[in-house]
């Protein structure tokens, strides 16, 4: 069963103009955000995007943006009290999240 | 510096970053990335055994590959920097490293190949389909490019998740078993609306921590507060089913806080998750003042039955 998220709220962008088609994007995405169509990629399912930045990074041409972060409520909430900790990766719980983010 | 370490079978907790042999590897053999996470290289060591490779471990602080790719760590410039102090390129003849696709959000595959002449492909991204993946020209399906949230993974994080909470719960369950007994002239006795408030904390937590992430699909909802909103509240009124809780004031309370409580502690599982965005979260936080007055008002609610 695909899980999905909240719909209308991710932050990114594909300049399909400036895109190579190299589909290193759709490489790299875990969730099948992008698909590759006559020689140039396509964002097909942009709801399911995670914001994990990997498209972006890859992208060789600079046509994808995405304001990547982890989308985690005790991270955020943290640092909007401008405590240390950014979720799982945070000191204090260590290495504890293994299997997933 | 190459460490020759058949199977393996001496690790630390954290692994020492630098190049390892497993098996026998020739200058031919594939050489995959990883981070110098133990229980990341256990995994690799199990699903590769008996086979020649390299493995380059990549220093990512003891943190597995995505946690450490989502804050740089298991990165572009670690990434150059340790196949340089490896002398990769001297040891192998080929010019290809395959890293775990999770690993992508910290690596820009076309810098690397900049670099040092090494192109990157992206293996998959669970190491169980990597000798399918090496046995099939390195090539990962879309299967195997996908990530999901099956009950097995969700149920691993239910303990971290349990005990980050525990103390609130335990500070919880303590003032709503001791107030109803001081209230009734009893301090320092165990009375029944005392009892009952130990257990309704104890539903909270193990409703936001164990039940949530275990029924997360079937949860009406997308938003994580409305799926544990509405998860909180049923288990509210089961507790007032079974007679913990009378009086319709009192069952509303109960309704209000603990879906509160347990809409709160989901929400923090978005964390632990595969596929909530950082905007989907930011999103779902302009619901923690109404949290916050659900929360006191239904324990305001609550404690008129401490009267009864």
């Amino acid at each position: 069963m695909a899980l999905r998220y909240l719909a209308n709220v991710v932050t990114l962008q594909l300049d399909e103009a400036a895109c190579v088609g190299c589909g290193r994007c759709a490489e790299v995405c875990p969730h099948a955000v992008f698909a590759i169509q006559d020689r140039r990629a396509r964002i097909v399912d942009r709801d399911a995007c995670m914001e994990c930045g990997a498209c972006a990074r890859n992208c060789p041409v600079a046509a994808i943006s995405v304001d990547a972060g982890v989308g985690c409520a005790t991270g955020l909430l943290n640092r909007a009290l401008g405590r240390k900790g950014d979720c799982c990766c945070s000191e204090e719980r260590g290495n504890e999240c293994t299997t997933t983010k | 510096m190459v460490r020759v370490r058949l199977g393996f079978s001496r690790m630390a907790y954290g692994m020492t970053p630098g190049l390892y042999a497993m098996g026998t590897p020739t200058p031919d053999s594939p050489v995959l990335v990883t981070a110098n996470y133990k229980l990341t290289v256990d995994v690799l060591r199990r699903e590769l055994g008996g086979r020649d490779l390299w493995i380059l471990v990549l220093d990512t602080a003891n943190v597995n590959v995505w946690c450490a790719a989502g804050k740089g760590t298991f990165g572009t410039a670690e990434l150059v920097g340790r196949v340089a102090a490896t002398g990769l390129a001297e040891r192998v003849t080929h010019r290809q490293l395959i890293l775990p696709q999770l690993g992508a959000p910290g690596v820009a595959a076309h810098a690397v190949a900049k670099e040092t002449g090494f192109r990157v492909v992206y293996g998959p991204i669970r190491a169980k389909d990597l000798p399918a993946f090496l046995d099939h020209g390195e090539l990962a399906t879309p299967e195997m490019r996908r990530i999901g949230f099956p009950l097995l993974d969700r149920l691993v994080l239910a303990p971290v998740e349990l005990r980050h909470y525990l103390v609130p719960m335990l500070v919880v369950a303590l003032v709503l078993g001791a107030l109803p007994g001081i209230i009734q002239g009893q301090a320092g006795e165990l009375v029944s609306a005392g009892g009952h408030g130990i257990a309704a904390a104890l539903a909270t937590w193990l409703g936001g921590c164990l039940l949530g992430p275990a029924l997360l699909p079937w949860l009406p909802g997308r938003a994580f507060w409305v799926k544990g909103a509405g998860l909180g509240a049923a288990l509210a009124l089961l507790l007032a089913a079974a007679g913990m809780v009378q009086g319709l004031l009192p069952i509303l309370g109960g309704v209000l806080w603990i879906g509160a409580g347990v809409s709160f502690l989901f929400m923090n599982f978005t964390g632990c998750t595969t596929f909530t965005s950082q905007s989907g979260v930011k999103a779902e936080l302009r619901a923690v003042p109404g949290q916050i007055v659900a929360g006191l008002a239904g324990l305001a609610l609550w404690s008129l039955d401490w009267w009864r």
